[in-house]
């Protein structure tokens, strides 16, 4: 267990995610696959805290949990995105009964 | 020598990325929560091995706790749940766009010289975030101890009111959006 094996792990489910979010049709697995991608993001800023970051460590050695507090500010804002974005599809839902990407175009007209 | 993280790290990646090709690909969208779920836990994982516990709790909390069950309330809620999770028609440039993208990260993964600190040094951080999150009992209270809270309160504190506010406004646009129409 190195550094890079968990970059890659944490590459491999970015683009796992980002497959997701492009390829699919529905809004639920769309926010899914971004769940995925979120998840990706904190492994990676976790691995760096505790890899490569602490040069301060001899300085003051709480500097360390630093990644650790933007994963934590990462997951509240993942957070309140889904329950947004899962409160949109609902809306969506009643109004158009479907929850496919394509058929959200009520704004075009 | 294969000691018995690097045994955990290798199966966490591999139920990891293979519950995560699960969620993209699997057609019953009911299945591919469940799925969603595993990924979260095999993070959680990830966070024990790199010693960051407290963000293990919350990940299994928040994640596999709460947005698991959203996800399959949505996904109740809504109909078409057995081929709910057809692709579109963009498989062709999604599949190339993310494959670039992983072979971009990848090599810039394997070829950046990160310069990572020493062993003896990774133990210490990793000392240091387990006394974080145990309170460093009986270790008196050298600076740092209080770990993540301290930094929460201290040196983020404008990021952590915004993030308050952040929820607060979620929190009203969730009821605003949720409220039935015409009552």
């Amino acid at each position: 267990m190195s550094l890079e094996s968990m970059l890659i792990v944490a590459a491999i489910l970015f683009a796992i995610g980002l497959y997701g979010a492009l390829a699919r049709s529905n809004v639920i697995a769309v926010l899914m696959s971004i769940e995925i991608m979120f998840n990706a993001v904190n492994l990676t800023v976790v691995a760096f805290a505790r890899y490569v970051a602490p040069l301060a460590l001899r300085e003051e050695i709480g500097s360390v949990l630093t990644g650790q507090v933007f994963a934590i500010f990462v997951i509240t804002v993942a957070a309140a995105e889904i329950a947004l974005g899962l409160g949109i599809v609902f809306a969506m839902y009643r109004n158009t009964e479907s929850v496919t990407l394509t058929e959200a175009n009520q704004l075009r007209h | 020598m294969v000691g018995a993280q690097d045994i955990v790290f290798w199966v966490l990646a591999v139920v990891s990325i293979a519950a995560a090709l699960g969620v993209v690909v699997v057609k019953d969208l009911f299945r591919s929560a469940l799925l969603l779920a595993v990924v979260f836990i095999a993070v959680a994982g990830f966070f024990v091995l790199l010693s960051a516990e407290f963000l293990a709790v919350v990940q299994v909390l928040i994640y596999v706790g709460a947005i698991s069950v959203l996800f399959i309330f949505a996904i109740m809620l809504t109909r078409n749940v057995r081929e709910g999770n057809l692709p579109n028609r963009l498989q062709i440039p999604a599949i190339s766009v993310s494959a670039l993208l992983l072979v971009g990260m990848i090599v810039a993964a394997v070829n950046t010289d990160w310069r990572p600190i020493p062993e003896a040094a990774v133990e210490m951080v990793d000392a240091a975030q387990t006394q974080a999150v145990s309170g460093g009992a009986g270790s008196g209270s050298e600076s740092g101890s209080t770990g993540i809270a301290e930094l929460l309160i201290g040196q983020f504190v404008l990021p952590f009111e915004a993030v308050s506010l952040l929820l607060l406004a979620a929190l009203i646009g969730g009821l605003a959006l949720a409220r039935s129409r015409g009552t």
